[in-house]
Order: C-alpha cells, then structure tokens, then sequence
C-alpha cells in the first residue's frame, strides 16, 4: 500500500472497521441521536446513557465507511466514563486533528488511540466521514434529538 | 475472409484514439491513470481542445449583434455547431435545436415553459424511478407549484423498467412522460420507442433524458419520434456549461420564453417585447460561445471515429469488464438489464463504495462513488451507495484487468 494510504487507513482502523466495539443498542439510552450524511448515505444512530455528568454507556449502529465505522468505534471506547465536558473537549481536539488545525504546540500524545486519524486531514472529501460519529454524540448528550446532517 | 469485426479493429485502434486525450498521459499517485468515471464526465480530445483556444485566438466576438468580420466569424461558428448537433441527433430543422448550460438547464427549461403552461391543478407527471436528481427536482417544483401529481414507473431487481405498470399509470390527466434513456447508475437502456409510442397513443409528450445516451448510441429524434430530448457537451467529449434541448418545431413555438433578456427579443417597447424566432426566443443573453463551438467540435470528433464503432467497442469493454468484475468473490453487480450500455455500477460485502474509491484512486483508478445523483435507486436496492466504473471508447481491456486487480487487493485489504 501507498505511503499516504496506510497514514489514512492504519491498522487500528481497520481493526475497529472490521470488528468495531461497542457495536449494540443500548436498551435504557436515556440520550440518542441519528447522524446522516447524505452525500456518502452513511448512517449512525448513537446511543448514550448518561449518570449525571458522566458517560455510563455509550453505543452505535448503522453503516458507513472505514473510517466513519473506526471513528464512531474508537469514539465510544474512549468517551465511556468521561464527563461532558471532557468529551466535548476531546471532540475539538480530535476535530482540529482531523481539519489539520492540532498545531504543533500541541501533544499529539495526549490524543491516545485517536492519532490514528491523524492522515484524515490529507483528504478534505473524508473530513466529514471521521466526524459523523462525534457530531452525533455531542447531539446526543446535549439531548438535541434532532437528526444531525453533514450537509445543511 | 474478412469480418466485420476485423474491419472494425483496422478502422477503431484504441492506442491511436488515446492520443488524442492527452489528460490520459498522465500518472495519479505515480499511477498511470486508468479514467474509469466517464458517466460524471467524459475527458476531452486536443480537437476540442484546439477547437476552443483557437475561437479565443482568432474568432472571438459577441454573436448575432455586431457588423464587423469577427462578429460574423463568430456568429458562424456558433451557428455551425447548431447545425452540426442538428445533424448528430437528426432535427429536421436547426430551429428546434436549443443551447443550454446542460441537461439540467434544458429539463428545467421545459419544465418552466411548457410545464406551466399545460401542467394545472391535479394534472399528473410521470418520470421513472432511475432517473437523475435531474429529472426528478424540475419536475417536483413545478408539481408542488401546480397541486400536480408526480407519478413514478417502477423497475424490476434487474434494473429495468416495468412498462405494463407505466401503462397503468397513464390517465386522462397524464400531461407529460419524462424519462432517462440510458440510467447513469445502473447502465439500463431503456426501450424509449415503446415508452414514446405508448405515451404518443395517449396524446402527451415525452421528454427523453439523453445525457447518458448520445455519448454511447446513435440518437435519431425523427426516429425515435420524441417531442423534447436533452443532453449535456461535456458527457460527450465537449466542454462543461454547453448543452442542448431539442424540441419539436410546433411545441417550441407554443411555450412561452424561458428568461428574458437580449437575443430572445425581436422588439422592446416598455410597453410589449416581440419575441424573437426560433430557437432565439430561448437563448437570452450572450451565450456560451465557446462552449458551442467545442461541442460542434467534439461531434466532429466523434463522427469521424463512428458512432456505431464507439457503441460496438464500447459494449465490447462493457462484456469483458461485467464478466470480470462478475467473477470476483463478494462483488455484486447493480444493474444487470439485458440492453446495458458501458456502466457497472458494483458493491463489495462489508466494504464501502468510498473506501473502494480511495484505495483504487492510489492504484491510479478512477472511479465514482457515491449514491450518483439517483437516492431513489439506491433506496430501491436498499444500498447507500455503489462504486461505479463508466467505461469510455479510450479505455482498454489492460485498463480493466488493472481495475479488477485493484477491487481484489481491496478485498484482501478491507474483507
């Protein structure tokens, strides 16, 4: 494979592709949100339940590419047990990582599992397929219960 | 003794025809590039190209208005690309032969004109369901403007349409049919006679969507007896923002304009405008110069090259490449009509379109992904999207064999 190919598609992503975690429905969701993007038709429904401030339980279904599949997969091991803020605050961190904006004062270190996505930012037309997942959770525990577009 | 196809095979060398794209020398990723996305937009030969730089070098004016040389270099120019596409489609006159900006536009055209001027409350259209996002919108504004009913003609597993249901769905109230002649997702050509002959029994027009027709089959609108057919330059070889709507002379007349402006007037008083003749009356502005000359050049090309021989070699292309791609474990082809021109719209167990066009563009392949501006097909088969290969009279057989090696690494790589 290209240079440039496996930066995008490394193996931890496509580990999470093929056997993505926390792939289920989570049966006493108190917060849920459907993502969409209509240009790939890419689905994803995000199931969390939240104690208090804190992610208890977080979950996914629906379908999507590699890297839409891997992001929501990691996203859930990662946002399980944090609090809101914290998960928002990760979620810009990996959004800047993803648009090439995690400026090199930054420790890519402090993104765990997420550097990962760092070769997304080569390719602006997958932008959107990495950050569904996390668009949709922040809807979620927000508890906008709206269907979340990429495309407005 | 020799055959025809031994005729064909002297007269159609694919390495020459390649010279003359020269786009096609290049690499992609240090690939050599395989254009396998023809259907979006097909690439264009240095005649075109010549065609357009040497307008700007010697012809350029403003056409219809000015005395001077250039403007009468210019005007006829123009004009003779009007009478070279006349003759490609066979128009019986140069008046029924409308430039556009595209298929989109010409749609849209008919659609505002002759749509609003016969479609009325409870009126009912009819369209397909393989038709392009293009074919579908027009005609939704104007039914929701209307209070008019859109009607759909199914399509069987295979991709083909359901004529004895399109039957049923003819009514008293039937004011237009509009439909594609040769699907751009699944590469379904459909029986137009029939459906033409159908609808004319009924006394309503049809409106055939030719976008991805006229690069592939010879297209006789005396023949094939439609009353509107639209097609874009740059599907076949010409440049983008050029198109055409060709509209029987006596329909023509009768629509009102479409936009209002210079060229479509023959007299303006702030009281009244006199409409200008055919086709002017639906040519406000200055046109796309340019783009009308690149796409008489482009039908020169094609001309010389032979319609019949691209439509023999490109069905040539399209059997090896199903039969291929068909073969290979876990791809299932989309689209498997009878009559099929050079499309193979496919989809890979467990791995999405867009990761298959990502790993294939590094292999120097380029394909589309993606839902191909048809939701309504890709809902049908219950898909989001398919990767698709639309397959040019420039592509070879080496280029397909180098696609389907490259599904199979994506198969080891993502199944």
């Amino acid at each position: 494979m290209d240079q440039e190919l496996r930066e995008l598609y490394q193996q931890v992503i496509l580990d999470h592709n093929k056997s993505p975690r926390n792939f289920r429905k989570i049966e006493n969701a108190n917060h849920f949100a459907e993502g969409f993007n209509p240009l790939c038709g890419d689905r994803i429904d995000i199931y969390v339940e939240l104690e208090d401030d804190v992610v208890k339980d977080i979950s996914f279904q629906g379908s999507g590419c590699a890297i839409s599949k891997a992001s929501a997969s990691l996203m859930s091991t990662i946002i399980k047990g944090k609090t809101l803020s914290e998960a928002e605050e990760i979620f810009e961190k990996f959004h800047k990582l993803i648009t090439g904006k995690y400026g090199d004062e930054n420790n890519i270190d402090e993104l765990g599992k997420l550097a990962v996505f760092a070769g997304v930012k080569e390719f602006p037309s997958r932008v959107k397929c990495a950050s569904l997942a996390w668009h949709t959770m922040k809807s979620a525990i927000r508890n906008e219960n709206q269907k979340v577009t990429t495309e407005q | 003794m020799q055959t025809n196809a031994d005729l064909n095979n002297k007269i159609f060398d694919v390495h020459n025809i390649r010279k003359d794209f020269p786009i096609l020398e290049q690499k992609v990723h240090g690939r050599a590039l395989c254009y396998f996305d023809n259907a979006a937009t097909t690439q264009k030969p240095k005649q075109v190209i010549d065609a357009i730089n040497n307008y700007y070098i010697s012809q350029n004016a403003n056409v219809h208005r000015g005395v001077h040389q250039l403007s009468e270099i210019a005007t006829k120019a123009y004009e003779d690309s009007r009478s070279t596409v006349q003759r490609f489609i066979n128009a019986r006159s140069e008046k029924e032969i409308v430039f556009t900006k595209g298929a989109t536009e010409s749609v849209n055209l008919v659609a505002q004109t002759f749509g609003r001027q016969n479609i009325k409350e409870g009126d009912e259209i009819i369209i397909s369901h393989m038709e392009h996002h293009s074919n579908i919108v027009p005609w939704q504004l104007l039914a929701k403007e209307k209070k008019a009913v859109l009607k759909v003609i199914p399509i069987s597993e295979s991709g083909e349409l359901l004529l004895d249901e399109y039957k049923k769905l003819i009514t008293g109230k039937t004011k237009i049919v509009s439909v594609v002649y040769v699907s751009n997702s699944l590469g379904t050509v459909n029986d137009i006679e029939k459906i033409i002959e159908t609808a004319h029994s009924h006394h309503i027009p049809v409106l055939i969507d030719a976008a991805q027709a006229v690069n592939h089959i010879p297209v006789d609108v005396q023949k094939l007896n439609c009353d509107f057919l639209v097609f874009s330059g740059h599907k076949l070889y010409g440049p983008t923002g050029s198109g055409v709507l060709y509209g029987k002379e006596e329909l023509l007349n009768e629509m009102p304009p479409y936009m209002g402006g210079g060229d479509m007037i023959s007299k303006v008083t702030f009281e009244e405008t006199t409409f200008n003749e055919l086709p002017y009356k639906f040519e406000a502005g200055t046109p796309n110069i340019e783009g009308a000359v690149g796409l008489g050049a482009a039908i020169d090309y094609l001309n010389k090259i032979g319609m019949n021989n691209i439509a023999s070699y490109e069905n040539e292309l399209l059997r090896y490449a199903a039969e291929k791609i068909s073969q290979i474990d876990k791809v299932k082809i989309i689209g498997t009509a009878k009559n099929k021109c050079s499309i193979i719209s496919f989809v890979i167990e467990n791995i999405h379109p867009h990761d298959v066009g990502t790993f294939l563009d590094f292999e120097g392949i380029a394909i589309r992904t993606g839902h191909h501006c048809t939701q309504p097909v890709m809902e049908r088969y219950g898909i989001p999207a398919t990767s698709r290969a639309s397959l040019s009279f420039y592509n070879t057989k080496e280029e397909i064999d180098a696609l389907v090696n490259g599904i199979k690494k994506v198969i080891e790589v993502f199944g």
